[in-house]
């Protein structure tokens, strides 16, 4: 702490750029104690004699910090993250200790403080801000552009921004016929999952007869390891609220309804507060933009039903009964809430939309592929060096997302590994998962379903070389047949049954004919479930299958699960050529089965052990094998 | 509605079930967000309340039964204190979730079927996603989530909670 209580010597408080100082409050960074940061970033600045504003105005003057909170700025392992505007600089892990030479540093005396820069795994250098982080350099945002800047609690901000321009144009200078024709023409399509074309949708919802309409947006985000638009919600709420408008315009709706998933308290609240002030604006209510068109929204919190995220089961749940879906047609466009027209989107698609109408749809189609136009969410996850939110164009490859902006595939120790990539899981429990071999596949909806797997609502699942594809087929079909809400039969009964198959791979006691069970009661349950969860719960099994067979047969035939995953099979054992005789693991197994002297291999007895894996974890040389 | 309310159950609780009721206009359609606001109240859903819901709204008690036990966010049997939830997504999942809710359960002496503990203090149960698979593997305990977990470091978070209540 020097003297230099001063304004910026780099003339950064200039009076062209506001100073802003912005701390991600997505629900990563919270975990990782944003908000103390936040506080006591908020008392330290004012405490260093700086103005303080944490509202958002139109108008700044010279020298004052803007400080917000904002939400998921996509990099969530490296929370909690804070921005430094005007120079951009993004310091990362940011602890309440460092907030003294954060102010001190970079507010007071203009420098940055190099040792909370992102250092490139690769080229070992700090990067100042997102503009030189991979991570960030290879995607192109759109729908996240103002997720982790904007405040997501001010209307007046997303407004400044140009914000609800589309919904207004959509109420006042557009009909519903063009607003249709103009979704349809960007070829937007449905973001959730099933990729169907958006404006044909809403074409069929309009075109019904003139009465009661519903707009729902579908924001059960129930896939296991997808977070895209829980991220959209707590970022960019009133870009959520503006497509539901258009979509409510579009064909003639004046009740909409956010069905939130009750796992997302923060989304929840964040899209409330934005409906609220949208009311007060007069986006909402009785004349909505003063177009003498009334438009009610609510927001709803689901109750933890995965089904619930397909339509017809939504509606069930809307309604107060149990969320089981019904056959189609007739579809929500014809039939659906209360009987009545009803049009269900994503949240991402919803958020495309607002963009879609603001810039037109030759803008739209300018990136992504002819079929699959625009940009799409995902969420990297797994064993990746940079687990996070991605967004890139369709058409982008596996490599692309995994290696360029993942930074490659980590090792049980979470260090990068040069060939440890074994498969991505896409599209969660319907999906599929793709080998080396699709690396260079592009990512869109048809490519992928040419392969067996899904682009689904976007989860990406990295995983690496020890990681066993039979007991990963076993926890999404885990997942399904508890989901399954019962209503089929085969369903209901057939993912069990998969399910005891599977275990009695994993366990050693399948035979060949387990196999031809298998695949023949897959085949089954696709065929016989009425629902999108039951007909694509196979997916996971027959997918794995198709890619990794030799690993079934290892299991089915040998005994032998080849990652030593498999507790049952696994039959561990001391590498003696790698083994130094640090006496580590002898020491921590628990029922004393590792023998052997100091600086000597040491030796697994097969009888005592447990086959709890705990001489793995402790062995630093990786001795030990087959567990 | 007053009229159905039995002397002996006029606890400051079932007056709440009733103000839950009106503000949700007595709607059955509105039966979900009732049973939230409902636990929210109890922190579960008991047998008695859920008839009486039924009463109230003009339907069957099976159909609220069945709602309440097809949601897996609704509960008909009493929670813990603290409610120790084991995020098991795919991105946890794969990060070595299962060796942490095997450390939990077996610190705190309960299993998959019996979650919660006798003293009634701890229920631990998983979730299939909490959206934070950036910071996998994750813990929540009583609505603060814990990221990049290990066995050793979630049963230290119990921990902490015991020694707090044993005081």
């Amino acid at each position: 702490m020097s003297a230099q209580s001063l304004p910026n010597p780099n003339g950064n408080n200039g009076h062209s750029a506001q100073r802003r100082v912005i701390v991600c409050a997505g629900t990563g960074c919270v975990a990782s104690g944003s908000y103390k940061v936040f506080q006591a970033l908020v008392e330290q600045v004012r405490a260093a004699g700086l103005p303080v504003v944490t509202e958002f105005r139109p108008e700044h003057e010279a020298g004052e910090v803007r400080l917000n909170k904002s939400g998921c700025q996509g990099f969530c392992q490296m929370g909690p993250l804070v921005t430094v505007l005007p120079e951009n600089l993004l310091y990362n892990k940011v602890r309440l200790e460092d907030v003294s030479e954060i102010v001190a540093e970079t507010l007071v005396a203009g420098r940055a403080v190099d040792r909370l820069l992102y250092v490139d795994s690769t080229t070992k250098k700090h990067c100042r801000g997102v503009e030189e982080i991979p991570f960030y350099q290879r995607q192109q945002r759109f729908v996240l552009r103002s997720c982790g800047t904007i405040d997501p609690e001010s209307i007046d901000e997303y407004v400044h921004q140009g914000g609800y321009a589309a919904a207004k144009k959509a109420y006042l200078q557009m009909t519903p016929e063009q607003i249709c024709q103009e979704i349809s023409r960007s070829g937007l399509r449905g973001r959730g999952g099933g990729g169907f074309p958006t404006g044909r949708k809403w074409e069929a919802a309009r075109s019904q007869p003139e009465g009661k309409k519903y707009v729902i947006c579908n924001a059960d985000e129930g896939d296991p390891g997808a977070f895209m638009n829980r991220s959209v919600m707590e970022g960019n709420p009133h870009s959520v609220l503006e497509g539901l408008m258009i979509a409510a315009r579009a064909i003639g709706a004046d009740e909409t309804l956010i069905y939130v998933r009750t796992e997302y308290p923060l989304a929840v609240q964040r899209m409330r507060t934005a409906v609220k002030d949208a009311e007060k604006r007069g986006f909402l209510g009785a004349d909505a933009f003063g177009s003498g068109k009334p438009l009610r929204c609510e927001v709803m919190e689901g109750a933890g039903a995965f089904v619930c995220g397909e339509e017809t089961a939504m509606i069930a749940s809307i309604e107060g009964q149990r969320g089981m879906p019904r056959p189609k047609p007739p579809f929500p466009a014809q039939s659906g809430l209360w009987g009545k027209p009803t049009i269900i989107n994503n949240v991402e698609t919803l958020a495309h939309s607002v963009r879609v109408i603001n810039e037109g749809a030759e803008q739209f189609r300018k990136l992504g592929t002819a079929a699959s136009p625009g940009t799409k969410t995902f969420a990297l996850t797994g064993h990746v060096a940079n687990t996070g939110l991605v967004e890139v164009p369709f058409g982008a490859t596996l490599r692309e997302v995994v290696f360029d902006i993942g930074g490659g595939i980590t090792d049980r120790r979470g260090k990068v590994t040069r060939d440890g990539f074994k498969a991505v899981q896409i599209g969660g429990p319907s999906g599929g998962c793709l080998t080396r071999e699709h690396l260079d596949l592009p990512l869109d909806y048809d490519s992928l379903r040419g392969v067996g797997a899904m682009v689904g609502s976007g989860g990406l699942v990295a995983m690496n070389s020890k990681t066993c594809m039979v007991a990963i087929a076993r926890f999404f079909m885990d997942f399904t047949q508890r989901e399954s809400c019962g209503k089929c039969v085969l369903c209901r009964e057939g993912t069990r049954q998969m399910l005891a198959l599977l275990d009695d791979i994993i366990e050693g006691r399948a035979t060949a004919e387990t196999l031809d069970l298998l695949r023949k009661l897959a085949s089954a349950v696709q065929k016989g479930s009425l629902c999108g969860l039951g007909k694509t719960a196979p997916n996971p099994v027959l997918s794995t299958l198709r890619h990794f067979p030799a690993e079934y047969d290892a299991h089915v035939f040998h005994k032998h699960c080849p990652t030593g995953q498999c507790k049952a099979l696994a039959k561990p054992s001391i590498d003696p050529a790698k083994c130094k005789g640090c006496t580590a693991c002898a020491k921590k197994c628990p029922v004393n089965a590792i023998t052997g002297e100091r600086k000597q291999a040491h030796i697994i007895n097969q009888a005592l052990c447990i086959k709890c894996g705990v001489c793995a974890e402790v062995c630093k040389l990786e001795a030990v094998v087959g567990v | 509605m007053t009229a159905k309310r039995k002397p002996e159950s006029t606890g400051r609780r079932f007056v709440k079930v009733c103000h839950i009721l009106d503000q949700h206009d007595h709607n059955p359609s509105r039966l979900v967000p009732i049973l939230q606001a409902v636990q929210e109240e109890y922190r579960y859903l008991p047998q008695e309340v859920l008839t009486y819901v039924a009463t109230a709204l003009g339907v069957s008690p099976a159909r609220v039964f069945g709602v309440a036990t097809f949601y897996a966010h609704f509960t008909i049997l009493p929670k813990g204190k603290h409610l120790v939830r084991l995020c098991d997504g795919t991105a946890c999942h794969v990060k070595d979730s299962v060796p942490i809710l095997r450390a939990l359960q077996k610190r705190l002496g309960v299993d998959d079927r019996r979650k919660t503990t006798e003293d009634m203090l701890f229920t631990v149960e998983t979730v299939a996603c909490l959206g934070a698979c950036g910071l996998a593997p994750v813990v929540v305990i009583d609505d603060q989530v814990y990221g990049q977990q290990t066995p050793e470091s979630a049963v230290k978070l119990v921990e902490t909670l015991i020694t707090q209540e044993a005081q």
